[in-house]
C-alpha cells in the first residue's frame, strides 16, 4: 500500500527551493541537450533532466501532504513585485503527474525517435522535449495568472516543433502541425485577452490577490467578459469540443514521443487551469459561473463523450481512435469537474489521471508497434498479437482499462464518476457516463479484436517485438493499470486532496 | 493436524477460486494426467471445502474495497445446493472433456465454472457482479473454442448480449447498493423462514435494472435466443461445459432476490410453453436440447415466482436435477457430435446398433427429464406441479406448465433418442465413444437413478430441508403423482406413434426455423415452410424496409462519423476560429445576461 504521506521528502534545503528546481531543472537541461554532440547524450540529458524534476514534483508533493500549500518568492520578493509560485494538492497532483510521465516519455524516446527522426535532429527534438515539459511544470506550479500564459506558450512552442518533426515519417505531419500552432495561438490569444480584462478590472495578476479582489467587485461585465475568453482560450487548449480540431492531427502525425507525452498531459494541464480559474479565482458560486457550467461546460463535455466515441468507433486509423477517444474521456472529465461538488471534482481529478496512464498506455504500445511497422490503419495490426505479444499485452491492459473493465484503473475511475453524478442527483450525466462507456466498448472491442483475433493478410509487413528500452516503460504502465484498479489509494488520495483544494467550503 | 489446519484455511476461500486455480493449472498441463488432476481434483478440492465444515448462514469473510464492505464468501443451503450441482457438472464435464486436448477450453471450462460458482457463494453484490462477469468471458470463450466460422460469430453474438445483461446487472447493483448504503446480501433484506431470499424490491429503479439483466442470463422469452443460438454452435463437449451454469445462476439470482415475484409466475410458464414448439420442428438435436433448456428453466422461474417453501425447493431440487439429466443428454449428443460430425436429425437413425452403451444413456437421460418416477426429474418437478396445482387461482398456471411437460417429453423423451439412435436407419455405423465419454455419461445416468430411487439425502440438502422432507414422507410416491406423469407418458407415445404413423410429425428435414433471433440476425430472414404466404410477403416487405431504413441510417452515421465524413475529417482553421467565437458569444450570452 502506497501511502500519500510517505512520499519522498528531499533534503530541507532541496525542498525549501522545490518549486522553482522542478521547472528550473528542464529548462537548463533543454539548453544542455539542444548543445550536446551527440544524440545519445541528448536523450541522456533528457532523461537525467526529467528524473530531476520528478524528483522535486515528489519532494512538493510530500511537503504539501505534510504542510499544506507551498508558496514560494522567486529571489524572495514578494508578490505584487515578485514573481511567485503557489502549489496546493491539485497543483502537486499535476506536478507529480506531468514529470512522471516526463520520465516515461524520455526513456522511451531512447529508441523510438531513432526510428522516427532523423538522427542530426534528436538533440533539438530532446530540448524542444524539455521545454515543453518544463512550460507544463511551470504552468501548474505558478501563483501569478500571466506567467501562466508565459509558461502555456513555452510549453506549446515545443509541442509545435516536435509535431512538425513527425514530418518525416508522414508529410501530413506539417500541415496538422501548423493547424496546431494556429489553433493553439487563437486560444493563448483569447487567454491572455480575458487576463488583460481581468487586470484592468483589478490591477493584478496574482491568482491570490485576483480571487480576493473579484470577490469584492460584485456584478461587472469587464470580469464577465474576461471570464468569458478565459474559459473559451483554454477551452481550445484542452480540447473542449468542438474546438478539438487540431487535436486528432497532432496526435496522429507528431512522433511517438511527444504524442504520448502530449496525450497525458498536454489537454489535462489546460483542463488544470480551467477549473484553477472557475473555481479557485472567480468567486465560488458566482452566477456566471454556474451558468457556464450549467449550459456551456456540461452539454458540451457531454456531447463529447457521446459524440466523439462514435467518431472514434467509426475511424479507421488507429491513432486517430486513440485520439478521437481522447477528445470523449476529456468529456468525461470535465463532466466530473462540472458537477462541482468535492465528490465531482475528485472523481473528475482522478478520472483524469487514469485516463493520462492508459492513454499513454495504448500510445505507447502503439507507438512501440510503429517502430517495426510503418502503418496506420487499424488493418495493418491485424494479427500484430502472434509477433508481438508483449506490446499487445500491454496494449489490452492499457484499452481494457479504457472500457472500463474490472480490476483495471478505468473500472474505478468510471465507476466513482458514476457514483459522484448520482450522489449529486444528477442522473443525465450518470447515463452520459454510461453511454459513453458502451461506445467505449465499441472502438475498444474493435481495436482488440484486430490486434488479437484477426490474422494478418498474406504478404502483409510483419511487427517485430519493441527493443527493451521502449518495452520496458509500456509494460512498467500496463502494470500500473492493473495495480491501481487493484489498490487505489495512491491517486484517490492525490485526486482527493486536489479537490479539496479546488473547492475549499464547497460542499 | 495440518490436515485439518490446511481444510480451516481452504474452507475460508470461496470455492470459486479453488475452481479458478485449477483452471491456472489445467492452463498449463501439458500431459493428460496433469489435465485430469485439475479437471477433477479441482472440482473436488471445491466440492471438500463446500461440505467442510458445515457453515450454512455464516459470514465466512469480510474485507474492505474501496470504502465497501465485502463478503466473499457467504454459503448457506441456498447457494449450497446451487454450488452442489456447479461442483458435479465440473467434474462430470472434467471427465467427459479428457479426450479432447484443448487447454484453452478445459481452463475457461473451468474458469467459467469457478467464477460461477464464485457468484452464488458471494455475500455482496460487488463480488457478485465481479464474478459474474469473469464468467461471461470465460462462456464466449467456450463458445469460439469450436474455431469455426459459425462459431465466432454465434460468439460474438453471445458475448454481446451476454455483456448487455452483465451491464444492467452492474448498473442495477450500484444503484440499489449505493441507494440502500451496503452492498451486502445479508443486510439488503430480512430473512424469510430462515433464509435470504426475495430481498431485493423489484419496483425500484435498481431492482429493475438487476431484474432486466439476470432476466437475459435467465433467457427470458424475447431473450432467449443468444442460448439456442450459441449451444448448438459449441463443440462435441463445448455445450456440456457451458449448459450447466449461466441459466441455473440466474435462477440462484431470481430466487434470492425476487423470490415471489408474482410476474415470474407468468413469465416462467411462457417460458415452458413456447419452446416446446420450436423444439419439436427443430431438426438439430442439439437445439432441441437448448430449447428443452430453456423450457425446464422455465419451470424453475415459475416455482421461484410462487415462492413458496414447496416451490423453492423444487426450483433449486429441479436446478441441480436440470444439471445432471441435461448434462447427460447433451453428453450423448455430444458423443454423436464427435463420431458421426452431425446431430442434424434428417442425417442420423438406427445408431444403437453401434453405439449401444451412449443409447442406453440417452434412453436414461431422457425418461429423466420426463420426469418418470424413480428418476431425478420426478423428484424435483412433482414438488413444482404441487407447488403450483395448490396456489389458489393458479389453474391456468398448472394447465401451461401440464401442457409443457407432455412438450418435454414428446421432444426430449421421446423425439431426442428416436431420431438419433432409432428410427429410419441412416446407414452410418459410427464407432462406440471414447471410454471416458462412456464413463462420464454412466456416472451421470447413476446420478439419475440415485436422486430418483433415493431422495431423501438430496432433499435434506434443499433450501427448506423440514419442509423438503415432510413432502418426501407425505406427497412424492403418492398415487395421483405418479399416476398423472405415466397418463403423460402414455398419451405422449400414443400421439407420437399416431402422428408418426400418419406421418404428420414435422418431418426431420434440414431448415432455417426462424425465431425471434432474424430480428438481430441482419437481412432478410429465411421464411420458414411454416409461414403462410401473406406473412412471407409481409416479412419480406418489412425486412426490406428495416434493411433499407438501416442502410441510410448506416450510411448517414458513416456520413458523419466515418474519417472522411461530416465531423471527423480534418477541421479547417478558420472553422475551429468561427467555432471559438460562437462559444465565446454563447458564453458571454450566459454570464451577462443571466
Amino acid at each position: 500500500m502506497i501511502s500519500f504521506e510517505t512520499l519522498y521528502a528531499a533534503a530541507p534545503a532541496l525542498t525549501a527551493h522545490a518549486p522553482v528546481l522542478m521547472v528550473a531543472g528542464p529548462l537548463i537541461a533543454a539548453c544542455v541537450a539542444a548543445l550536446s554532440p551527440t544524440a545519445r547524450t541528448s536523450w541522456m540529458i533528457s532523461v537525467t533532466g526529467s528524473m530531476f524534476a520528478a524528483w522535486m514534483a515528489l519532494a512538493i508533493t510530500g511537503e504539501v501532504a505534510r504542510h499544506g500549500a507551498v508558496d514560494y518568492y522567486i529571489g524572495g520578493f514578494a508578490p505584487p513585485l515578485g514573481i511567485a509560485f503557489y502549489i496546493d494538492g491539485l497543483g502537486a497532483m499535476m506536478a507529480l503527474l506531468v514529470s512522471s510521465a516526463g520520465v516515461m516519455a524520455s526513456i522511451y524516446s531512447g529508441h523510438s525517435l531513432a526510428a522516427e527522426v532523423r538522427a542530426e535532429k534528436h538533440t533539438h527534438v530532446q530540448a524542444a522535449f524539455l521545454l515543453c515539459q518544463a512550460g507544463l511544470l511551470g504552468l501548474v506550479s505558478t501563483g501569478d495568472a500571466f506567467n501562466a500564459f508565459v509558461f502555456l506558450e513555452v510549453s506549446s512552442i515545443g509541442a509545435y516543433a516536435l509535431v512538425a518533426i513527425g514530418e518525416k515519417r508522414d508529410r501530413r505531419a506539417l500541415p496538422a502541425a501548423f493547424n496546431y500552432l494556429i489553433m493553439g495561438t487563437i486560444g493563448a490569444t483569447l487567454y491572455v485577452i480575458g487576463i488583460g480584462f481581468l487586470y484592468a478590472a483589478t490591477g493584478t495578476l496574482n491568482m491570490a490577490d485576483l480571487s480576493a479582489r473579484l470577490a469584492t467587485l460584485g456584478d461587472s461585465s469587464v470580469v464577465q467578459a474576461g471570464f468569458a475568453f478565459i474559459v473559451v482560450g483554454l477551452g481550445i487548449k484542452a480540447a473542449m469540443f468542438p474546438l478539438h480540431g487540431w487535436l486528432p492531427g497532432a496526435y496522429s502525425f507528431g512522433p511517438s514521443l511527444i504524442v504520448i507525452f502530449l496525450a497525458a498531459t498536454a489537454t489535462k494541464t489546460s483542463i488544470y487551469l480551467m477549473a484553477r480559474f472557475i473555481f479557485d479565482v472567480f468567486p465560488d458560486g458566482a452566477a456566471f459561473g454556474r451558468n457556464f457550467i450549467a449550459w456551456v461546460l456540461a452539454p458540451l463535455a457531454a456531447t463529447a463523450a457521446i459524440v466523439c466515441s462514435i467518431q472514434a468507433t467509426f475511424e479507421r486509423e488507429i491513432r486517430r481512435i486513440l485520439a478521437f477517444s481522447s477528445v470523449a474521456q476529456v468529456g468525461l472529465i470535465l463532466l466530473g469537474l462540472s458537477l462541482a461538488t468535492i465528490l465531482g471534482a475528485s472523481a473528475g481529478l482522478f478520472y483524469l489521471m487514469a485516463h493520462a496512464l492508459m492513454k499513454m498506455t495504448l500510445f505507447m504500445a502503439v507507438g512501440g508497434l510503429a517502430i517495426s511497422l510503418p502503418a496506420r490503419r487499424l488493418d495493418d495490426f491485424a494479427g500484430v498479437a502472434r509477433d508481438a505479444p508483449w506490446s499487445a499485452t500491454a496494449f489490452a491492459a492499457g484499452a481494457l482499462s479504457l472500457a472500463g473493465a474490472p480490476l483495471t484503473l478505468g473500472f474505478l475511475a468510471k465507476w466513482r464518476l458514476l457514483e459522484a453524478a448520482l450522489n449529486a442527483g444528477q442522473i443525465w450525466i450518470a447515463a452520459t457516463v454510461a453511454i459513453a462507456s458502451l461506445l467505449t466498448l465499441l472502438y475498444v472491442g474493435r481495436m482488440l479484436e484486430a490486434i488479437f483475433f484477426r490474422s494478418a493478410p498474406a504478404g502483409a509487413p510483419r511487427a517485430v517485438e519493441a527493443p527493451v528500452g521502449v518495452l520496458a516503460p509500456v509494460l512498467v504502465l500496463a502494470g500500473l493499470n492493473i495495480w491501481f484498479g487493484l489498490d487505489a489509494s495512491l491517486p484517490e488520495q492525490l485526486a482527493g486532496a486536489g479537490a479539496k483544494a479546488l473547492l475549499a467550503g464547497a460542499p | 493436524m495440518t490436515v485439518e489446519r490446511l481444510l480451516d484455511l481452504g474452507a475460508a476461500i470461496n470455492p470459486g477460486f479453488h475452481l479458478i486455480i485449477a483452471a491456472l493449472l489445467a492452463a498449463v498441463a501439458k500431459d493428460t494426467f496433469t489435465r485430469a488432476v485439475a479437471l477433477i481434483g479441482g472440482p473436488a478440492l471445491a466440492l471438500l471445502v463446500m461440505l467442510y465444515p458445515p457453515v450454512a448462514g455464516v459470514e465466512v469473510s469480510r474485507e474492505m474495497f474501496l470504502g465497501f464492505q465485502l463478503s466473499l464468501y457467504r454459503p448457506d443451503s441456498l447457494s449450497l445446493i446451487f454450488g452442489l450441482g456447479f461442483v458435479l457438472a465440473a467434474a462430470l464435464g472434467g471427465v467427459y472433456s479428457l479426450h479432447r486436448r484443448d487447454r484453452m477450453q478445459d481452463a475457461a471450462g473451468l474458469v467459467y465454472a469457478g467464477s460461477a460458482l464464485g457468484a452464488i457463494f458471494a455475500g455482496d453484490l460487488i463480488t457478485l457482479v465481479i464474478f459474474a462477469e469473469v464468467a461471461t468471458v470465460a462462456s464466449a470463450l467456450l463458445v469460439f473454442a469450436a474455431r469455426t466460422g459459425p462459431a465466432y460469430h454465434a460468439g460474438l453474438r453471445f458475448l454481446t448480449i451476454q455483456f448487455a445483461a452483465g451491464l444492467l446487472l452492474t448498473a442495477g447493483a450500484a444503484l440499489y447498493g449505493l441507494e440502500k448504503g451496503t452492498f451486502l446480501i445479508a443486510d439488503l433484506g430480512g430473512l424469510w423462514n430462515g433464509l435470504l431470499v426475495g430481498i431485493v424490491d423489484p419496483a425500484s429503479a435498481g431492482g429493475m435494472l438487476i431484474f432486466a439483466g439476470v432476466g437475459i442470463k435467465a433467457a427470458f422469452p424475447l431473450v432467449h435466443n443468444w442460448l439456442t443460438d450459441s449451444y448448438p454452435n459449441t463443440t462435441e463437449t463445448g455445450a456440456v461445459v457451458l449448459s450447466p451454469y449461466t441459466t441455473t445462476m440466474a435462477v440462484y439470482l431470481l430466487a434470492r432476490f425476487f423470490a415471489g415475484y408474482d410476474p415470474l409466475i407468468w413469465i416462467g410458464a411462457a417460458m415452458t410453453v413456447y419452446p416446446v414448439f420450436f423444439a419439436v420442428m427443430e431438426n438439430d438435436l442439439r437445439k432441441v436440447l437448448a430449447y428443452s433448456t430453456n423450457n425446464q428453466i422455465g419451470f424453475m422461474v415459475c416455482a421461484v415466482g410462487i415462492g413458496s417453501t414447496l416451490s423453492i425447493n423444487g426450483a433449486a431440487a429441479h436446478a441441480v436435477a436440470h444439471i445432471v439429466f441435461k448434462g447427460l443428454l447433451f453428453m450423448t449428443m455430444g458423443a454423436i457430435k464427435l463420431r458421426v460430425g452431425t446431430t442434424k436429425a434428417s442425417e442420423l437413425g438406427g445408431l444403437h446398433r453401434t453405439m449401444p452403451w451412449t443409447t442406453l444413456a440417452c434412453l436414461v437421460g431422457s425418461v429423466s427429464i420426463s420426469a418418470l418416477p424413480f428418476f431425478a426429474g420426478y423428484t424435483s418437478k412433482t414438488m413444482i406441479m404441487t407447488a403450483a396445482e395448490s396456489g389458489p387461482g393458479m389453474l391456468i398456471v398448472w394447465l401451461m406448465l401440464l401442457f409443457a411437460s407432455a412438450g418435454v417429453l414428446e421432444h426430449s423423451g421421446i423425439k431426442i433418442p428416436f431420431m438419433a439412435f432409432f428410427s429410419h436407419d441412416s446407414g452410418k455405423r459410427p464407432e462406440e465413444a471414447p471410454f471416458n465419454m462412456l464413463l462420464a455419461m454412466g456416472l451421470s445416468a447413476g446420478l439419475c437413478l440415485v436422486i430418483g430411487i433415493y431422495p431423501g439425502w438430496f432433499y435434506a440438502l434443499l433450501p427448506f430441508p423440514d419442509q423438503a422432507l415432510e413432502f418426501l414422507a407425505q406427497d412424492l410416491v403418492s398415487t395421483a403423482h405418479i399416476i398423472q406423469q405415466l397418463q403423460l407418458l402414455v398419451f405422449a407415445v400414443l400421439a407420437f406413434m399416431i402422428l408418426w404413423r400418419l406421418k404428420l410429425y414435422p418431418a426431420e428435414r434440414p431448415g432455417v426455423i426462424i425465431d425471434i433471433e432474424w430480428l438481430w440476425r441482419k437481412g432478410a430472414p429465411e421464411a420458414g415452410p411454416a409461414l403462410a404466404k401473406p406473412m412471407r410477403a409481409g416479412a419480406r416487405i418489412l425486412a426490406g424496409l428495416a434493411s433499407i431504413v438501416i442502410g441510410r441510417m448506416q450510411m448517414a452515421a458513416r456520413q458523419v462519423f466515418a474519417s472522411d465524413g461530416l465531423v471527423s475529417r480534418k477541421v479547417p482553421l478558420s472553422a475551429t476560429a468561427i467555432l471559438a467565437l460562437c462559444i465565446l458569444g454563447l458564453v458571454m450570452l450566459v454570464s451577462l445576461f443571466q
